[in-house]
């Protein structure tokens, strides 16, 4: 019901449209200043009910803001908010009942246990002293805490706090649960259980949204994502989506001798459908084409088993970060082209 | 629920917390008993002889032990302040403010088991106080009210020390600030010398430090006076319990709203 495509200046993809679902967040036109940092520069969002959505974007982009903007910490300069179908300005603590917050960095008391900390946590949902904790027990237990579950929460591990601190924000089992980088930190089997922990709350019809350095995070459990850059959108869509965008798929090759890279080019342009990239540096050269497997087989008839200098071959399609790397370079240069007085957006106390 | 039982709960959940946090830093209680004892027995033998203005026949120990009562809780009340920005600084408060809890409880609790611990430093205090030679002159009843003035006051310095914790954000800046603040008030007072060795600028406003009314108000209801070391005459010091009321009044009464709405738009890190 609150579902609108929004064009804004970004490239945008149509993909399917949630019109007629209903969307647990949505975000418009949001504006946040910090003194003469504009954070958040017109950001638009809209996250369907039971989704999951990744935001994506370089460091200082803006992501930390937009959740703490939607988990009710920080008030918005302008635009509009609404969380679980209420306006965060207006509603806050009926927001707050609906959600649950991991922030970008483990916010947990060092001084009372695993299990203390989210009995805490629970009563202050108000969730009654028995109920808290049970759902302390299952939550220590389903996070592989149990063994420290008595342990003053400073004796904890970097990754045992982050495992904490998300439990916290499960005690409540919440609609809408915002989670910053929640895997940063960790290593990469709990990283893994990480992953299936929270798909099992998406299939489970929670809907979250997710920021994340990791692309193959984003790829592997968001139904759909935003990158930002500087406070704005600049490309949304679901992954495959995003990869369409930046180009399909790409012969390349890598030699052991560079000079043998002019007559491959010769021979090879035939089959693209753009213009070659030759890498000398990294002896590499990497041919836009379109088709399947053939077009390895046809590369390989042209060059007429001149072969002996290629040290890989291979046919590959973009990965995100190949998406990431291209949309926020380009936003960069075209950033840094419309307005040389802009310099690089201070990285002031946002992060530690 | 309704929000005032709602307010309570959330307040004594957050109280537990904090003392956990006593009980798992035995440091903490070492250091809140051990720093009166050492007040005390600093000013009854080091100073004691040297500190002069009492007319003889008057006990320094009877004099005293009010005023280090006094400052020692003053100075209590700022660890409010420090643990409030500790709790900034570690995105706890980031964390309570994204819950559905009552926007005071933080506070609330916080000021309510720095209270108990300032409880437990003026027991201390009295204890040691009781073994150099303070004595108390007066009924239980006035006694007793003597402790809870005492504490009152502290409790609404303890409000004001939360806002400066929420707006400083560092614990260690607000230690040092705050002391800037509660020497100069707990020194030029009547705590440890008669206000006559106060040259007259300074004296007047000793008279009218609340510090003083404190002060006398203990020595009053613990029956520390004497009529050797007649009161000064201004207003706040004949009527000491009252004048210290009217403080603890103005201070909550202006602090507990602006703490309160700092802690709303605090934001950690
Ligand atoms: N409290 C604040 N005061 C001033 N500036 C801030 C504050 N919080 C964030 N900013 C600024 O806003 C911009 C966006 O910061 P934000 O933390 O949202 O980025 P991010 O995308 O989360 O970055 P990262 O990947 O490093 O976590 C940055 O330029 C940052 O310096
Ligand atoms: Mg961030």
């Amino acid at each position: 019901m609150y579902a609108k495509e929004k064009t804004g200046g970004e490239l945008s993809v149509g993909g399917p449209s949630v019109r007629g679902m209903t969307n647990a967040i949505v975000v418009e036109r949001l504006v946040k200043r910090f003194g003469a940092t504009t954070a958040l520069d017109g950001v638009d969002l809209t996250v369907a009910e039971g989704s999951v959505l990744g935001l994506l974007g370089p460091n200082g982009a803006g992501k930390t803001t937009v959740v703490r903007v939607l988990a009710t910490l920080l008030v918005a300069d302008g635009g509009r908010v609404e969380v679980a179908g209420l306006d965060v300005g207006r509603h806050a603590d009926q927001v707050r009942a609906a959600i649950g917050l991991t922030g970008q960095y483990a916010a947990v008391d060092e001084y009372l246990t695993g299990f203390e900390n989210l009995e805490m946590v629970g009563r202050l949902y108000r969730l009654g002293k028995r109920e808290s904790r049970k759902r302390a027990g299952e939550l220590l237990e389903r996070f592989d805490l149990i063994d420290a579950a008595n342990r003053p929460a400073k004796t904890y591990s970097g990754g045992m706090r982050r495992r904490l601190d998300i439990a916290a924000s499960l005690i409540n089992r919440p609609r809408v649960l915002f989670l910053d980088e929640p895997t940063t930190g960790l290593d990469p089997r709990s990283r893994l259980a990480m992953w299936e922990f929270i798909a099992e709350l998406a299939d489970g019809g929670t809907t979250i949204l997710l920021t994340t350095q990791y692309l193959e995070e984003a790829d592997r459990l968001a139904d759909r994502m935003v990158v930002i850059d500087r406070g704005r959108v600049i490309a949304r869509g679901t992954s495959d989506e995003l990869k369409a965008q930046v180009g399909g798929q790409r012969l390349e090759f890598t030699v052991t001798d560079a000079a043998v890279l002019p007559r491959m080019v010769e021979r090879l342009r035939p089959l693209g459908v753009d213009d070659p990239v030759v890498d000398e540096q990294a002896r590499r050269l990497s041919l836009p084409v379109s088709g399947g497997a053939e077009v390895l087989a046809e590369a390989l008839r042209l060059l007429d088993g001149d072969t002996s200098r290629i040290f890989d071959v291979g046919l590959r399609r973009p990965d995100l970060d190949d998406v990431f790397l291209a949309l926020t370079g380009r936003a960069a240069e075209e950033v840094a082209s419309d307005d040389d007085t802009t310099a690089e957006p201070a990285m002031t106390g946002g992060a530690r | 629920m309704s929000s005032l039982a709602a307010t309570l709960s959330d307040s004594v959940v957050i109280t537990k917390r904090n003392l956990i946090k006593v009980k798992r830093v035995p440091d903490l209680i070492v250091f809140a008993t051990l720093s009166p004892i050492m007040f005390v027995l600093l000013f009854r033998y080091v100073f004691g002889g040297a500190i002069g203005g009492l007319p003889p026949g008057v006990s320094y120990a009877e004099f005293l032990l009010p005023g280090i009562f006094a400052q020692t809780i003053v100075l209590g009340s700022t660890t409010t302040g420090a643990s409030i920005a500790e709790d900034l600084q570690k995105g706890l408060i980031d964390r309570f403010r994204s819950l559905p809890m009552a926007r005071s409880a933080v506070l609330v609790g916080r000021t309510v088991a720095d209270l108990g611990l300032n409880a437990i430093s003026i027991v201390v205090m009295g204890l040691t106080g009781l073994v150099v030679g303070w004595r108390i002159n007066s009924s239980v009843g006035e006694a007793v009210t003597g402790f809870l003035v005492l504490l009152l006051f502290a409790y609404a310095v303890s409000w004001l020390m939360a806002l400066v914790g929420l707006l400083v954000r560092t614990p260690e800046v607000v230690n040092n600030a705050s002391f800037i603040v509660i020497f100069p008030l707990t020194f030029v007072a009547n705590t440890f010398v008669p206000l006559e060795s106060f040259p007259s600028v300074l004296r007047t406003f000793a008279e009218w430090n609340p510090v003083s009314a404190v002060v006398q108000a203990a020595r009053d209801l613990f029956g520390n006076t004497s009529p050797l070391a007649p009161v000064p005459d201004a207003w706040s010091l004949q009527h000491p319990v009252l004048y210290t009321l009217i403080w603890v009044v103005l201070i909550l009464a202006v602090f507990v709203p602006l703490s309160v709405r700092g802690y709303g738009r605090a934001a950690g890190r």
